[in-house]
């Protein structure tokens, strides 16, 4: 929406040194080195907007919520119910009813794999999902296929990283039920052609769920405009905090849904011979769940907002363009992921340097990146790969970032020779 | 701390060229090693003379630690029977985790491993071969013929 990024307090060009000073931890040292993280597609790092939100509810609103008439509880439950609001704007859904929270992405997924899909499932009926999704939006899958008898089917990607929509639109058929795709490829960085997938398996009578753990923060979310049935996405990776995620469900399926965990806060009324159940939100949302942590999730969703996310989309862009520039004049780099539609990772690997050892190597330069298979082991395996390294990319990252990840490189390949 | 004192000549030397790689074929025993956190995964072949390690090659794919790892060890126990191999499976075990660990000479090569305990991320990665070996052992004193025995770091 490029509405939002003309309104951005720092314009719709990223004052990338001013967004530095907001994120504290960015002036610590690591092996003697200034920090240079490039591994917020792992996890992001938190502003000061995050950590003041958080200790400020901690320190003078703390109390549970949806229970008791004091002071503290109504300020708590006003700053848990304003959070959901503040979800339900970042993604334009319809309704707060529609915003579950969770504790991330993957008790997301796993919420639709079990309460979803597991009682209405039988054999014949199959779920679709990509090769190159990460194992949560595969195992949750693999365990709903054991518990029903359905069948997981994977549509194929090329050795770019791109997804082969012809191959996935033959797998659809009336005997699909469930389409579980990744909007953004945690490993490759490929963006996926959410709104034709969703298209092409709606029609079909098929749900989709995206996993959007790396989408929400690089781009301009609308679950509306995509029409997906799921969205899922995790705090921590859009600059909020551990422990708090979100499952965005269109209203009428999580009505037609059972309650996953049974607890407080989901019941209307409990007795020992029938218990009914919470309307939605609440219906999927047993126990005292994590209020700090919706609270900081609202003021990352601010922070990113005031940044414009168009901003950030550009900004991450220019470095994964000039990452992937940078990077291949180095001998014997090959990027690992070349899609032409790609959000804020490079993935690499140079010859004669094991991923695992790179890491290593980087990290005594004072650079932070991911070794490793990336939670996507069989896209690793399509790929011939035991592992890559993978540099992702966040708003407080720079051109000089870039620069300090290509001179570390070389000091990899002078250790190895 | 100087990146050398993990990568020391020695390690990159048998990073570059494993002693021991390949298949042993027939062998008496056989394990497979595998370290989820980042992929490496190796397969420890044993030919044995009663207690005795009479041959012992290893195949697999992982970093220069574990590569280098797994030959050294390789060299350093064909010849060994079962009690010096668990002695030295000892030392070893306490020059990669023990901070003031000192390498006795008995080590040889394998001293070279030393810089890896202030690398705690790493530790695993030299280990992994000898958890294998000790699988493929233990797989050598029972039936021969069964699939063989898996160990994980995790």
């Amino acid at each position: 929406m490029a509405a939002t990024a003309s309104q951005a307090v720092h314009g719709p060009i990223l004052d990338v040194e001013r967004v530095r000073r907001d994120f504290p931890i960015l002036d610590r040292t690591v092996n003697g080195r200034p920090l240079v993280y490039l591994d917020s597609g792992a996890s992001s790092q938190r502003p000061v907007a995050v950590l003041r939100a958080v200790e400020e509810y901690e320190t003078h609103s703390h109390a549970n919520i949806h229970r008791g008439v004091h002071a503290l509880s109504q300020a708590a439950t006003e700053a848990f119910e304003g959070a959901r609001e503040r979800v339900r704007r970042y993604i334009n859904a319809r309704s707060t009813k529609e915003i579950i929270f969770v504790r991330g992405t993957t008790e997301a997924i796993n919420l639709v794999a079990q309460s979803f899909a597991r009682p209405r499932f039988k054999a014949g009926d199959e779920i679709i999902v990509t090769a190159l999704e990460h194992h949560a939006n595969i195992v949750p899958w693999q365990m709903v296929c054991e518990q029903t008898g359905c069948t997981l089917k994977v549509a194929p990607i090329n050795k770019r990283g791109e997804l082969l929509f012809d191959e996935y639109v033959k797998l659809l058929s009336p005997r699909t039920k469930l389409v579980a795709i990744a909007h953004v490829s945690n490993a490759l960085g490929s963006i996926l052609p959410v709104k034709r997938i969703v298209d092409a398996a709606h029609a079909q009578g098929a749900v989709v769920l995206v996993d959007g753990a790396q989408a929400v923060p690089h781009a301009h979310v609308d679950v509306r405009a995509l029409g997906c049935d799921f969205y899922a996405f995790s705090g921590h990776k859009l600059y909020g905090p551990t422990g708090i995620g979100v499952l965005y469900g269109r209203e009428e399926l999580l009505e037609s849904m059972p309650p996953w965990q049974g607890g407080g806060d989901m019941i209307l009324t409990v007795s020992f011979e029938k218990t009914t159940y919470n309307g939605l939100p609440a219906k999927f949302e047993a126990g005292t769940p994590n209020i700090s942590g919706a609270v900081g999730l609202a003021a990352a969703m601010d922070y990113v907002e005031s940044l414009g996310l168009d901003a950030i989309a550009a900004h991450e862009h220019r470095l994964v363009e000039l990452a992937t520039a940078e990077l291949q004049k180095i001998p014997g780099i090959q990027i690992v992921g070349t899609a032409a539609n790609k959000a804020s990772i490079v993935s690499f690997t140079l010859d004669g340097v094991h991923p695992h050892d790179l890491g290593t190597i980087l990290d005594h330069e004072g650079v932070a990146v991911r070794t490793g298979h990336h939670c996507a082991m069989p896209l690793m395996t399509f790929l011939g790969l035991p592992a890559t390294a993978r540099a992702s990319f966040g708003v407080y990252n720079t051109e000089q970032d870039v620069r300090s990840l290509v001179a570390a490189l070389g000091k990899a390949r002078e250790v190895f020779g | 701390m100087d990146l050398k004192e993990l990568y020391r000549d020695v390690i990159l030397d048998h990073n570059k060229r494993p002693r021991n790689f390949g298949k042993l074929e027939p062998a008496d025993s056989r394990a497979d090693g595998h370290n989820p956190l980042c992929g490496d995964r190796l397969t420890v072949f044993l030919r044995m003379s009663g207690d005795r390690v009479e041959d012992i090659r290893f195949e697999g794919k992982g970093c220069a630690i574990s590569t280098a790892s797994a030959s050294l060890m390789t060299e350093a126990i064909k010849g060994k029977d079962k009690a010096d191999i668990g002695t030295l499976f000892g030392k070893i075990h306490s020059l990669l985790t023990q901070q003031n660990a000192v390498a006795d000479s008995s080590l040889g090569k394998l001293a070279a491993l030393s810089g890896v305990r202030e690398y705690p991320a790493r530790v695993k990665c030299a280990s992994l071969c000898w958890h294998t070996l000790n699988a493929a052992l233990e797989r050598s004193a029972g039936a021969r013929n069964e699939t063989p025995a898996a160990v994980s770091t995790e």
